[in-house]
């Protein structure tokens, strides 16, 4: 296996608040390799988006980076000066965001937008980043991209705007792009449209994707490996059959449980859908022990009183739970 | 929970100054108004009279502790006028909508467009100077932006479940309005009218300033500042403390309107401006 | 852009109806107007003179003629004529309208060149000594009294260090200006901090600065690339509605200076009982109001496409 793209290792994410410091994010190792597309999945809250924010170097007061190490290509991305970061910043990892609206400037063209990156990371000038931008929309399949570049988002339908985005964060042919709940905010029948062009474009480019979603359904489709989030912590890894076949996390489980299936009710009759009882604990009040044993029915005393060890599973997959299986 | 300096700070300033005009008659050490000796006039600050004496002797120091009476009276009623004033036809104009709230918004606008110290001191060249023209003139001008605030919360209320509730409950539409509605947007206006009366304050300052508020001899802190202007060559203490103590009333309710705003409003920010 | 100006003008029509009636209401239908009372100082006019003058004003014609009469002589720029100098109030407005713009431009170039540059500073930088300070100036202000803040400096700077004039127009050079305009901008300035600051950090705070770092931007090309101008359009309104309370604190500082402006105009005016020119200012001065309200909506329209395009 060669050496992966992306490395995470033990990424911590401190939290400030009142002059204490709690850990947001715990504990959270995975890698990427080139082309390759993980999907991390986990409840609004569970701290995917802050993790991939950690990545891009991004996040801000009150939060900041508690330990751990982030390589891109085997180089430490937070040992970087911060000029030096920026330029791996949309150049080499690229970011779409979940609300396509508030993400793009409402008072500036999406052209000079997309023209932006070519301006900052190739040295281009106006006018030529100007006219690849129109390139970059022709890419992502916006019809007549040569008046497009002249309108303000505001003009734009949903799932223009993050065809947009799209342009942005592959204008520069990223490694990485990262894709935080990029299809939550759009239209059901523009969802598909979106994450295939997303695959298709970043296939063509040999862009690695991290795939960031509440969808276990969606993600499972896309990503050859899946991990899943819960309370600032990796809970299981597994390649996306496995995952689905062999879920060994009773939060996995009850995220399958809780799937409606296509045809369900015909085959099997009316079943209610599972829901997950409980909601998230928040970041300053993680339970002791096992953190999802509040909400879980397995749960025993061991859960309560022991936080447990990842356990590895076959192919570099892991589980973190007393009763896994 | 970060310490609320602009609250306590704000409240103690403005506590002060209703204490002192609570107190005037005690703290006092001369008459405000008729104890006159030219033998006295225009000293400055010395022991017998901290804040110095004006052109007919009288004591600045109970003179501005006389005026803390007047000029609060008249900054805080007319904030309360303004306040019931802007609330009723807000609340009104929000929940019956209709002709009656093109109304109140054709008034608000046309209020919004007359600046409010220019349309109170026409109002103060009819009825003449005086405490109860001041009040009417400072009450009626500067009701509209409470009045649109009242009016913007009360549409966006309108349709929640308890509102919709207590209609199909069959309670009347005062009750609603004044038992319902109200308490739920009470915060904001709270904080519009803190800033407000400082607002009032300044406003009554200016035109007894003009001469067209209070009238000599009684002390309001405009009026004392009308008088001293004469003699700012020669007697400049006569200034200096009538507009400190403008200031720091007006500082402390500007304070404490943006202490209250972080408590009972956090989402707004600048919205008053 | 057309479309924008013309609906504004449009809208204006309605106000100036509204404002022009209550002014005439205010005036002329008011019991104890100025045929009633004496002048100020209590000296009572001759009956005869009154009953002439009545006659001349029309006065006792039926209240809805004299009202069109107004109406009719207001649209075509006839305000009437002075009491007082017997001059058209009309003239009396123009010789003091330039006076009282210089004025008022200057006051607000001072608190925008200083409040909104301090406010970004403060903003970029919050929680600093930088902000904090700004800050509590900023507050402190809002709440000074611009007369006595006049008084100050005329005391200051006129009277013990005699570096400016301290009153009067003297032959209009900005020596004169600057006194006045520094006690009339200070509250706008304050206010301008302020609102700049909330603005800024606002931006700050919103989605598309995200994306603009995370394409690699350096902070300053983040703040003039994407948050100078989201911020300027929040800045912009407080602009216009200032302009309002400017205008208002223009009489008292035009009063306290002996700036010949329209404020003071209008304060003599009212202490005179010159009806015709009290009338005729304070429409002038809610005239310039809204004026100033239009052209900020067109600034609106300039920077922001979704008005623009609405």
């Amino acid at each position: 296996m060669s050496a992966p793209l992306l490395d995470v290792e033990n990424l911590r994410i401190s939290l400030s608040q009142g002059g204490k410091s709690y850990g947001a994010v715990e504990d959270v190792s995975f890698s990427i390799a080139s082309g390759e597309t993980l999907g991390l999945v986990g409840e609004s809250g569970c701290g995917k988006s802050i993790t991939a924010l950690a990545v891009m170097g991004l996040l801000r007061p009150p939060l900041s980076l508690g330990g751990g190490r982030i390589t891109l290509d085997g180089g430490d991305i937070h040992n970087l000066p911060p000029a030096k970061l920026r330029q791996l910043r949309g150049k080499r990892i690229a970011m779409i965001f979940q609300e396509p609206m508030t993400a793009l400037n409402p008072l500036s063209t999406v052209g000079r937008q997309i023209a932006e990156m070519f301006v900052l990371h190739t040295g281009a000038n106006w006018s030529e980043a100007t006219d690849r931008a129109v390139e970059a929309l022709r890419q992502v399949q916006v019809p007549s991209p040569e008046r497009r570049v002249k309108d303000f988002p505001h003009q734009l339908s949903g799932g223009m705007r993050q065809r947009v985005m799209i342009a942005i964060a592959l204008a520069c042919s990223p490694d990485l792009l990262i894709a935080d709940e990029p299809t939550t905010a759009l239209d059901v029948t523009v969802q598909a449209e979106i994450v295939d062009l997303m695959q298709e474009l970043c296939a063509a480019k040999g862009t690695a994707i991290l795939m960031i979603s509440h969808d276990l359904g969606l993600v499972a489709n896309m990503c050859r490996r899946v991990a899943v989030m819960y309370a600032g912590r990796i809970v299981e890894q597994q390649a996306a059959a496995d995952i689905f076949e062999r879920p060994q996390h009773p939060y996995t489980r009850g995220l399958i449980a809780s799937l409606p299936r296509l045809g369900a009710r015909i085959v099997h009759g009316r079943q209610r859908l599972q829901e997950i009882s409980g909601v998230v604990p928040a970041i300053t009040a993680f339970p002791t022990g096992c953190r999802f044993s509040p909400r879980c029915q397995r749960a025993t005393g061991v859960c309560q009183s022991d936080d447990p060890q990842p356990t590895p599973l076959p192919e570099n997959g892991l589980v973190r739970c007393h009763h896994h299986g | 929970m970060k310490f609320r300096a602009n609250l306590y700070i704000g409240g103690a300033f403005f506590a002060t100054a209703v204490i002192v005009g609570v107190l005037a008659p005690v703290i006092a050490t001369h008459d405000p108004v008729f104890d006159a000796n030219l033998m006295n006039a225009e000293l400055p600050p010395s022991w017998e009279y901290p804040f110095g004496t004006d052109a007919q002797g009288r004591d600045i120091y109970s003179r501005v502790v006389h005026g803390a009476r007047i000029s609060l009276t008249v900054g805080l009623v007319a904030q309360c006028i303004n306040s019931i004033i802007g609330v009723t036809l807000g609340l009104t104009a929000g929940y019956w909508g209709g002709w009656w709230d093109d109304l109140v918004s054709g008034l608000t606008n046309l209020m919004l467009a007359i600046p409010s110290l220019i349309f109170a001191l026409a109002i103060m060249a009819i009825l003449g100077p005086g405490l109860v023209s001041l009040l009417i003139a400072l009450g009626l001008t500067s009701w509209s932006y409470s009045c649109r605030l009242a009016r913007a919360q009360v549409l966006s209320l309108k349709s929640q479940g308890y509102i919709q509730a207590a209609r199909i409950l069959g309670y009347s539409d005062l009750r609603i309005m004044f038992t319902q509605l109200l308490p739920n947007i009470l915060g904001p206006l709270i904080v519009i009218a803190t800033l407000g009366a400082g607002g009032s304050i300044l406003a009554e300052a200016a035109l007894s300033f003009l001469g067209l508020g209070i009238r000599p001899p009684y002390p309001s802190w405009g009026s004392m500042l009308s008088d001293a202007r004469e003699q700012i060559t020669t007697a400049p203490w006569l200034s200096i403390f009538p507009g400190l103590a403008i200031f720091i009333s007006v500082l402390g309710l500007n304070l404490l309107g943006d202490g209250l705003r972080d408590i009972l409003d956090p989402q707004s920010r600048e919205r008053t401006s | 852009m057309l479309a924008v100006l013309l609906r504004r003008l449009l809208n204006i029509i309605p106000t100036v109806g509204a404002v022009i009636l209550v002014i005439f209401v205010l005036f002329s239908v008011i019991p104890g107007s100025f045929t009633s009372t004496g002048a100020e100082d209590g000296r009572m006019l001759d009956p005869q003179v009154m009953e002439r003058m009545r006659k001349e004003m029309g006065l006792d014609d039926p209240l809805l003629e004299r009202f069109g009469r107004y109406v009719g002589h207001t649209l075509v720029g006839d305000l009437g004529k002075s009491f007082r100098t017997r001059e058209p109030v009309t003239k009396l407005i123009a010789d003091r309208l330039w006076p009282s713009l210089k004025l008022a431009i200057a006051a607000m170039c001072f608190a925008i060149l200083v409040g909104v540059p301090l406010g970004f500073i403060a903003a970029l930088k919050p929680g600093s000594v930088v902000d904090s300070v700004s800050m509590i100036g900023a507050v402190s202000g809002l709440s000074l009294p611009q007369f006595w803040l006049g008084l100050m400096l005329m005391y200051l700077f006129g009277l013990l260090l005699g570096w400016l004039p301290s009153f009067g127009y003297g032959d209009g050079g900005p020596r004169y200006l600057i006194l006045p305009a520094l006690a009339l901008g200070f509250n706008p300035m304050a206010l301008l901090a302020r609102t700049t600051r909330a603005a800024v950090l606002d931006v700050l705070n919103a989605d598309f600065v995200r994306t603009a770092r995370s394409k690699g931007m350096a902070e300053t090309r983040v703040v003039t690339w994407h948050v100078m101008r989201n911020a300027l359009v929040l800045v912009i309104t407080t602009i216009g509605l200032q302009f309002g309370s400017l205008m208002g604190a223009a009489v008292v500082v035009e009063k306290l200076f002996s700036w010949p402006g329209l404020g003071s105009l209008l304060v003599d005016s009212v202490f005179q009982r010159d009806i015709p020119a009290v009338q005729g200012c304070i429409l002038v001065i809610v005239l310039f109001f809204l004026v100033i309200n239009t052209l900020v909506d067109l600034a609106y329209a300039v920077i922001d496409p979704r008005i623009r395009y609405a």
